[in-house]
């Protein structure tokens, strides 16, 4: 889909902090998302990986440090801004506009893709006709892709939660996102739920090059898929490596995997 | 009826040969649509034709030989009922098997087929594929259609169509005339495919087909119902299964009409009411799950409409009952009727996407006279089918004008029906299978001289009717070797709301007797309205009203067996009604209501005993187990009752 530029990381988030009044939220984490890869960024509650996702996605600014996108400062832009350069989300609780249409939701996420005058639009002639056709042709592929053919005309707030979690995740998809933002994209569903989404990311990730970051509590589910992980602990990034190496790592075990806090 | 032309064209004898028929007669008529990305996409015979070309090519740019093996794995679409068409081209053998099948049941099919090649669907499929592949030696390549997932699979012997399909370009550049040479070569007698049979017992048993079986029985039932070229079909039944063979590929290259193979199992009902087929195919279950959903729908209606459907339904149930028994429909019902159509049964029909079926069918297993009364009232043109995978599908269709609840319509032309001195259905036909696939053992005790034995006890009815009574091996004899099917009678017996479960007891003994169960709630009920009263299950059972209610029931059905040639002489003779209930927790069914006859006979033997002898009452000790765990027993008279049987009048 979008092209994505030859050399360096396609996001590089550095040294940023993030403070809500005395609150530290995110303390200097610098990291960096290479193209194609599947980055999971995992830690305790509270740890700031929401935080750091609503850096990325341009709903909060941070207090110090800078984010590059493909090499450019991108530090200041809000969350429209940040959607028109090829980012796109998922959110932890599923936000979909419960009254509309499953396609009609995912259709959603063409918008920024829009380029006919909306007066055309409303009578529907010449190129906005032509528009609407391709960019229904595009949902209809993530339908396909996603196989939620059955309640393409289903309203969204009938679903079962795995299901909306499917919709949320065609709608970011419809963006064509050379970045795909996912905050916990398996959070609360059944196994074979939890399988059929992990199926859902890598074959994302394969068959539309798209790089994705991910906050995931699930750790079987983040070995599995992850080519990368990022643990944050307390507003602090303490490992970044392979899934082996970090499961090894001495600081991830106490924080996270084994001991309890102190 | 004229005599079925059973002669074939050398020229059309395969059906490779007839698919290039049609696209040379029928070159821009649609033959098979599939919805795709939300649109149904659609393929003329001409594209059909030409698809078959480069995968068949394909095919034999790998190595594919004359009388090899291929697996078809899938849901219904396009492209593998082409791969059918492409390996039958090569003189090849497609082995269909069902999509959802678990990796141990696929291994032992690809073993036993001994495949070489596996046509499959998607990934899913790809990767059961791969699973059992190191345990099947033979299987040398595997294509697949849908590329999703696949991408990175390194193994060298999985290709997409798409990449088989170029394959198959280059290698006709080589050899121009190879695809229509191999075609030439085909023969009537070739194998066309073998279809895996479950089974309730034992493994698989692969029921080999020819060309000459399909061709002569689609073609002898597509004159015999009708069919045309614009008939459209939902394919939406396994592949592997032979009715889908038939219908969604024999009969629609024969009559060239249009297959459309639904976008996902779960949008089935939805895409059959935008292709508003007509000719439509369904077991009971799936005609049940049709009923159920309406039946909610109606029930979350509002009151009037609710009453109004209801109404009306009630109306058209009664006329189509009268209409089958041939009865008069009274006046009233008749001025009615057409504003029910208006109101209801056309709009049901439109909404079910009914509304074009000319011809549906229903089969597999007995339909319950409820559901298809429902549907026929509606105006749909459902009819009962008979049929087996080793027979081609296809024994035996109800005719139009000529449909009843109980009977599966008369033989197809061609279809020679006999039944044994053991009441077992055989079948000669020009669509008998040319045996089981390695296993001629199986096939000895199929096929006998030309005759199929169906394994089906039946009947042929004084009209010429088929009807079936049970599977052969659940039907017994009487001492003086008449027929007996008790749980035929056990049937007939709990179609009455009152009797809840019946035991017919009859195995070498003089005569028929039955232990029945009466419905408590139904009974109790019909009781009240009497103002009789009762104290237990055991004090209404042993009522003499009630017996006197169950004993008209009997009768109902020893008359009923007056139709009935070969069972007219298993008439119920004597019954008693049971103190208790039979209950799973006892062991006396099983959990899914399934009478386990030994144990009744054993825990019985007494009551058993008392019917067979000329008392009329009998005394059992019951044991109680109380709620607290303590046991004590309960004395209880048990009647036993003489049934009223009828003497055959008539002439046969």
């Amino acid at each position: 889909m979008t092209a994505v530029d030859a050399a360096g990381p396609l996001l590089e988030v550095d040294g940023v902090s993030v403070r809500f009044g005395a609150l530290v939220a995110l303390q200097r984490v610098s990291l960096e998302v290479q193209p194609g890869e599947i980055l999971a960024i995992i830690g305790p509650n509270g740890a700031g990986k929401t935080t750091l996702l609503n850096v990325i996605s341009g709903f909060y600014h941070p207090y110090e440090g800078r984010l590059r996108f493909r090499g450019r400062d991108r530090t200041h832009l809000g969350p429209a801004d940040v959607a028109a350069l090829g980012i796109a989300r998922t959110f932890q609780n599923v936000a979909l506009f419960k009254g509309m249409t499953v396609l009609d939701n995912i259709m959603t996420g063409r918008v920024l893709r829009m380029r006919s005058h909306f007066l055309l639009d409303a009578v529907w002639v010449g190129p906005a006709r032509r528009e609407e056709l391709a960019h229904r042709a595009f949902v209809e592929r993530i339908i396909d892709f996603l196989e939620i053919e059955a309640i393409r005309k289903t309203p969204a707030g009938r679903l079962p939660y795995g299901l909306q979690k499917r919709v949320e995740l065609g709608r970011a998809l419809a963006a064509e996102p050379a970045l795909l933002l996912l905050d916990e994209p398996m959070a609360g569903m059944n196994v074979e739920e939890k399988q059929d989404m992990c199926r859902f990311i890598l074959d994302v990730n394969e068959e539309f090059g798209t790089t994705i970051a991910l906050i995931e509590h699930d750790m079987s589910v983040v070995m599995d898929i992850a080519d990368r992980v990022v643990v944050l602990d307390y507003g602090r990034k303490i490992a970044d490596g392979p899934p082996d190496t970090v499961r090894k790592d001495q600081a991830v075990i106490d924080a996270y995997l084994g001991l309890p806090h102190a | 009826m004229t005599a079925p032309d059973l002669t074939i064209d050398p020229a059309l004898d395969t059906f490779p040969k007839l698919v290039r028929h049609n696209a040379q007669r029928l070159p821009r008529k649609v033959a098979v649509r599939e919805k795709d990305y939300g649109i149904w996409q659609a393929y003329t015979w001409s594209d059909y034709f030409e698809q078959v070309r480069l995968i068949a090519l394909g095919l034999a740019a790998l190595g594919f030989q004359r009388g090899d093996r291929a697996a078809i794995v899938g849901d219904n679409r396009p492209q593998l009922y082409w791969a059918v068409a492409a390996v039958q081209a090569l003189g090849g053998i497609p082995v269909p098997l069902y999509q959802d099948a678990i990796e141990r049941e696929m291994e032992y099919i690809l073993d036993h087929a001994e495949v070489r090649f596996a046509v499959v669907e998607d990934q899913e499929q790809v990767d059961k594929v791969l699973h059992v592949k190191a345990r099947c030696p033979r299987l040398e390549y595997v294509v697949y259609d849908d590329p999703r997932g696949l991408r990175n699979y390194p193994e060298p012997f999985l290709l997409g169509l798409g990449r088989l399909q170029e394959l198959g370009h280059k290698f006709a550049q080589d050899q121009p005339t190879y695809f229509d040479d191999e075609v030439a070569r085909g023969r009537a007698d070739d194998v066309a495919i073998i279809c895996y049979t479950s089974g309730t017992t034992g493994a698989p048993k692969g029921a080999m087909l020819s060309h000459r079986n399909l061709i002569l029985t689609a073609r002898n039932a597509i004159a015999a119902e009708g069919l045309r070229s614009d008939e459209e079909v939902v394919a939406y039944l396994p592949m592997a299964w032979v009715g889908d063979h038939i219908f969604s590929y024999a009969q629609s290259i024969l009559a060239g009409f249009t297959v459309n193979c639904p976008e996902s199992a779960a949008t089935v009902l939805h895409d059959l009411r935008e292709i508003g087929p007509t000719y439509f195919f369904a077991p009971p279950r799936i005609w049940e799950s049709i009923l159920t959903s309406v039946m909610i729908r109606i029930g979350d209606a509002a009151w009037p409409k609710r009453a109004l459907v209801q109404f009306f339904l009630r109306l058209a149930q009664d006329v189509e009952r009268r209409r089958l028994r041939g009865e008069p429909v009274p006046l009233r019902s008749r001025l009615l009727y057409p504003l029910g159509s208006l109101l209801v049964y056309a709009p049901l029909r439109d909404n079910l996407g009914m509304r074009r079926i000319r011809r549906a069918y229903t089969a597999g297993e007995a339909i319950g006279p409820e559901i298809f009364l429902f549907f026929r009232s509606l105006g749909i043109n459902v009819k009962q089918l008979y049929g087996m995978t080793e027979c081609s599908a296809l024994i035996a269709i109800q005719e139009d004008g000529d449909v009843r609840l109980d009977t599966v319509g008369t033989p197809l032309p061609a279809v020679e029906i006999r039944i044994t001195d053991q009441g077992e259905i055989l079948v000669r036909s020009p669509g008998v299978f040319q045996g089981y696939y390695r296993n001629p053992e199986a096939t000895q005790a199929t096929l006998e001289e030309q005759w199929v034995h169906t394994g089906d006890a039946g009947f042929v009815d004084p009209a010429g009717h088929l009807r079936i009574i049970d599977r052969a091996r659940d039907v017994s004899r009487l001492a003086d070797g008449t027929m007996f099917a008790p749980k035929y009678l056990e049937n007939k017996l709990k179609f009455s709301p009152y009797i809840r479960e019946a035991v017919c007891i009859g195995q070498g003994r003089p005569y028929v007797t039955a232990l029945v169960n009466i419905d408590f709630a139904a009974v109790g009920n019909w009781a009240e309205r009497r103002g009789l009263a009762y104290t237990s299950y055991t004090d209404l059972a042993q009522k003499p009203e009630v017996y006197e209610l169950i004993h008209g029931e009997v009768a109902r059905v020893n008359r009923s067996l007056l139709d009935e040639e070969a069972l007219r002489g298993a008439q119920i003779r004597r019954f008693l009604i049971l103190h208790k209930e039979l209950d799973p927790d006892d062991e006396e069914i099983t959990r899914t209501r399934k009478v386990r006859r030994g144990y009744i006979a054993q825990k019985y033997a007494d009551l058993i005993d008392a019917l067979y002898s000329d008392r009329d009452r009998v005394q059992v000790d019951a044991r109680v187990t109380y709620e607290d765990g303590r046991t004590g027993t309960v004395r209880a008279d048990v009647r036993i009752r003489e049934a009223e049987t009828f003497a055959w009048q008539g002439v046969s």
